[in-house]
């Protein structure tokens, strides 16, 4: 019994550590203040330049799969209409919507003010509205619950802290920022498990998702050499480079494969 | 213990042992459903005792009420063995009990505070099992099964003992191994492994338990066989298991056949390592080792002579 309880104490305690200790180093959160910014290296607008560009599909358009949520009457009640899988939507014009387009390098030291304004995420219809968000670090983002039943927010990070709240219907915003740079953060709720959102956090403001047309705009960008990825839930990530001069205007095109 | 309490304390802890079994498919619905994180709050649930019984929160706070209940029967349990049981190991074991289910309670509360860290996760599926195996021991040794004269030889080698012996610690070892790969710490191939290993022994165990025994060791027949139905029931939920999270991996939501598959498979585990465990207690219990019946022998031409 006393050598059963040499090994069993400890190996409870060190393994409860161990779980204890894998996650990610505390940062700060919205409940704290945040540290001054530093001073922000002024894009010339008369220099600015601009990358547009769409997000084509090649290929079958794979099926989307119909959402149940029989199991909790009061998600069917908000979503009247059948609600499907946002993992890969094709768009009529056979370009891809909710891919996430980012300027991966090329700003050097730059700095950027972060946006007074609020990135907003609602779950409406036991779904998340939008699915793929960008935010700047240090931006606020407001969770909404505009459903009549409860939800817990967890965003599943590798590079920020992971956090888990509740929000019953009708509470308060959840207001939350991301510290560090991470494509993509997994948003889930685990009461409704096919609730998915993806956020892309970057440090700069030079990033757009795919729309209905699966275009995309990155504007007021500083002339210079820039590595352009395109982030896909599905499919995954490319790579472009492209050079942009004073006031220029380039369009580049991603192609995913089906 | 008098006859009536005896009875009565045996049936409370089969009812213990029974509540723990449901307890654990409670469990294997919560991960199946991917339900842990549903309510992120503990000890409370959404701040009360009761919250909206609706979609992931159905599983895990219907986890935590069945836990309270193991709890309360298991504390109860260990108080009517404590004022009316006179074996000293049975009163302790009995405390043991109560000390597992709240480290337990207190391994789920880490397990969602702490956002699903994988060893407590680990940790908390394997203490499990050993609760069940402790409070099956319970209704074993307050069983007129238990207090019987022991009566067969445990002849030949390797004896049932042994073997009963080898195949629970292989099953425990087994289920500790598919806990890791369900919460992603190992991948399949040991648990592909060692399955042959548990394969092997509990079928050697129930031959030599249904060969070598007198019919009249019923409970030992019973449970030595029941393992190799189990077992051979388990490798084909196992193949199921695979089968269906392969053909769902890329589902948009947790697919119901997987649920269903993986959930029994882990409940015939547990009902595995329950039959093999009541099997070695039996045979440690009831049947004597060929050393002991020689020495008896040697001592009985000495007492002749």
């Amino acid at each position: 019994m006393r050598s059963t309880c040499r090994f069993f104490v400890p190996a409870l305690l060190a393994l409860s550590l161990m779980g204890c200790g894998s996650k990610p180093p505390a940062e700060e959160t919205s409940s704290t203040a945040p540290a001054a910014a530093p001073a922000a290296a002024p894009v010339d607008p008369a220099t600015a330049a601009e990358i547009t560009g769409t997000v084509s599909f090649e290929g079958q358009a794979p099926s989307r799969v119909r959402i149940r949520m029989d199991a909790v009457p009061a998600c069917t009640e908000a979503s009247k209409e059948p609600v499907f899988s946002e993992e890969v939507v094709v768009n009529d014009n056979k370009t891809l919507r909710d891919v996430f387009v980012y300027v991966k390098d090329g700003l050097g030291n730059r700095t950027f003010p972060v946006p007074a304004t609020s990135a907003v995420l609602d779950q409406k219809g036991c779904w998340y509205r939008p699915h793929v968000l960008g935010l700047m670090t240090g931006q606020k983002l407001n969770v909404k619950n505009s459903d009549p039943t409860n939800h817990n927010v967890h965003p599943i990070p590798t590079q920020n802290r992971e956090w888990n709240e509740s929000q019953p219907p009708q509470a308060a915003d959840l207001a939350k920022d991301f510290a560090r740079p991470e494509v993509m953060i997994p948003v889930k709720c685990n009461v409704h498990p096919w609730m998915k959102a993806y956020i892309g956090v970057v440090p700069h403001p030079f990033f757009a998702v795919t729309d209905e047309q699966g275009s995309f705009s990155l504007q007021g960008l500083p002339p210079g050499d820039y590595t352009i990825e395109a982030w896909q839930e599905k499919y995954g990530t490319q790579e472009q480079k492209i050079t942009v001069g004073p006031k220029e205007s380039k369009a580049i095109t991603f192609t995913y494969k089906g | 213990m008098r006859q009536a309490d005896s009875v009565w304390v045996h049936w409370f802890a089969v009812l213990t042992a029974f509540a723990t079994f449901v307890l654990i498919i409670a469990g294997a619905l919560v991960v199946g459903h991917d339900a842990g994180l549903s309510v992120p709050d503990w000890p409370l649930s959404y701040g009360s005792l009761m919250p909206p019984m609706e979609g992931g929160i159905f599983y895990e706070h219907g986890h935590r009420m069945i836990a309270a209940l193991v709890g309360a029967l298991t504390i109860a349990l260990a108080i009517w063995l404590w004022q009316r049981d006179a074996r000293r190991w049975v009163r302790i074991l009995g405390v043991i009990a109560v000390v597992a289910v709240i480290t337990q309670a207190v391994l789920g509360g880490i397990t969602v505070l702490y956002l699903l860290p994988v060893p407590v996760r680990i940790f908390h599926a394997s203490l499990a099992q050993l609760f069940f195996c402790i409070t099956l021991g319970l209704a074993l040794f307050t069983s007129r099964a238990w207090a019987a004269d022991s009566a067969a030889d445990d002849r030949g080698f390797p004896g049932l003992r042994l073997l009963s012996c080898a195949a629970t610690c292989a099953v425990f070892i087994q289920l500790i191994l598919g806990a890791a790969l369900r919460h992603g710490a190992l991948g399949l191939m040991p648990h592909i492994a060692w399955a042959a290993a548990v394969a092997v022994l509990v079928i050697w165990m129930g031959y030599v338990a249904l060969a070598r025994l007198p019919r009249s060791e019923t409970h030992l027949r019973w449970f030595s066989g029941s393992a190799i139905f189990l077992v051979i029931l388990q490798l084909g939920l196992g193949y199921g298991s695979y089968y269906t999270r392969l053909v769902t991996r890329d589902a948009s939501q947790p697919d119901q056949a997987m649920i269903h598959v993986t959930t029994t498979h882990v409940a015939v585990g547990a009902a595995l390592l329950g039959a093999s465990l009541l099997t070695t207690l039996l045979a440690f219990r009831r049947l004597r080792h060929r050393s002991e019946v020689v020495s008896f022998n040697r001592g009985a031409q000495k007492t002749a002579a």
